[in-house]
């Protein structure tokens, strides 16, 4: 079972190394739609630090939908994805590894470059803290969530728009808690609170998602 | 041993076919005949498990596919109209993810072998988005080498191949069966295994 993840993930990794541009183009969407709102709303500092945590929330948010129509797509248009369904093994566990190294491309170096992004909006070390830490809880649902709506909108023309409609609803909640838990240690309250709630969808993610996409899976390929 | 019983299929509201029933032993290969959309593609996806039969029951040893799922995954192999190649890694690299994903360790020396046989020598390095619609099909083809499933399913093995590899594939396929396997594939091209008798089954 184990043996099964890491190949998946060893794939997908290679295979995003060896496609290097659409890894970029996630992370720098993401750097764009961030720097832009400094110079779109103006250079005062009160205003730029209440609105950093949603900014850089609704922006993660947006460009991992940029990557998710890819996380099954490419599989499915080369026949790969059907010599996937017919492995002797436990396909939950096969979209599992999928999910995490999706993560690792598109999710990671959100999490990486957020605290840099942060300092555009004069952050606190403090709330940089809260943000990353909370991003790092957020994101691989994010991911997870994102595969459901990928598998169920497979083969669909337009299927990139409908994948938006169907999974940013349900990543509200994550949305929520994550710049709630900013808002909370930027105002001295305990963040505890928030960021166990994101660590709670965090692992019923983990739990329910990958049989629900593998399921996804298998009504899109008939 | 594949037996199909009573089995019925149909594209959305079209009915391709109905009333099938047949049954394939150890050692016996079957051809899947019928014209252009008489639904050959569909029946192979349906004994793979892929499509739901609208009626009847397909088994493998005596138990229904859906019942055994993984277990019978690990006893068969598929090929179907794509090739399943990425273009980004090299045909060693195919190779060996495809074997792994289907539970077989294979080292590069055994992948290597498998890829000269299939006569792709001096390719196995290659990203296979260089390589022609043939050789790309000798890559996917090299998986029958590597696997020790007991039932081949192939649709239309022999497209983009070239006369050489009509006659390895050939031969393949006369060793698998020489082993107690079994076979059943599509083709519009005459595939001939000395010493056989092909069933032949027709979708109309």
């Amino acid at each position: 079972m184990l043996d099964l993840l890491v190949l998946v993930i060893r794939r997908d990794l290679v295979l995003a190394m060896r496609r290097r541009a659409d890894v970029l183009t996630t992370l720098i969407f993401f750097v764009m739609v961030v720097s832009l709102f400094p110079l779109g709303v103006g250079p005062e500092m009160g205003m730029l630090r209440k609105m950093a945590p949603g900014v850089l929330w609704v922006a993660a948010l947006l460009s991992s939908m940029l990557s998710l129509g890819r996380l099954f797509s490419t599989d499915y248009l080369d026949g790969t994805l059907e010599q996937m369904m017919l492995v002797p093994q436990s396909l939950s566990m096969l979209v599992l590894g999928k999910m995490a190294a999706h993560w690792m491309v598109s999710g990671l170096p959100l999490v990486l470059m957020a605290p840099v992004l942060g300092l555009q909006f004069d952050m606190q070390a403090q709330a940089l803290g809260v943000l990353i830490l909370g991003l790092l809880l957020g994101t691989p649902v994010l991911s997870m969530i994102g595969a459901i709506g990928a598998a169920l909108t497979l083969g669909l023309r337009g299927g990139g728009v409908l994948l938006s409609l169907l999974v940013l609803p349900l990543c509200i909640p994550v949305l929520i808690f994550g710049t709630g838990a900013v808002e909370a240690v930027s105002t001295g309250l305990s963040v505890t609170s928030h960021l166990s709630l994101l660590g709670a969808m965090l692992v019923f993610a983990l739990v329910s998602t990958p049989w629900v996409t593998a399921q996804a899976l298998r009504i899109s390929m008939e | 041993m594949l037996e199909v019983s009573n089995l019925a299929c149909s594209r959305g509201d079209h009915r391709l076919f109905s009333g099938l029933s047949f049954a394939l032993h150890p050692g016996q290969i079957m051809q899947v005949q019928g014209a252009n959309g008489s639904g050959k593609t569909s029946l192979l996806r349906t004994l793979c498990g892929f499509m739901m039969p609208d009626e009847g029951e397909i088994a493998w040893r005596g138990e229904r596919i859906r019942d055994l799922d993984e277990e019978y995954y690990a006893e068969m192999l598929y090929l179907g109209h794509l090739n399943a190649i990425k273009d980004e890694l090299s045909a060693l690299e195919n190779l060996r993810i495809s074997a792994g994903l289907s539970g077989i360790d294979l080292d590069e020396k055994e992948a290597l072998a498998a890829l000269r046989r299939m006569g792709l020598r001096g390719r196995e390095r290659l990203p296979a988005k260089v390589l022609s619609q043939g050789q790309r099909r000798r890559v996917a083809l090299a998986r029958l080498l590597t696997s020790d499933a007991g039932l081949w399913i192939l649709d239309e093995p022999l497209t983009a191949l070239d006369v050489g590899a009509v006659a390895l594939m050939q031969e393949l396929v006369a060793e698998h069966l020489a082993r107690q396997g079994m076979v059943i594939f599509t083709t519009h091209q005459p595939l001939q295994v000395a010493g056989v008798e092909m069933c032949s089954l027709s979708l109309s």
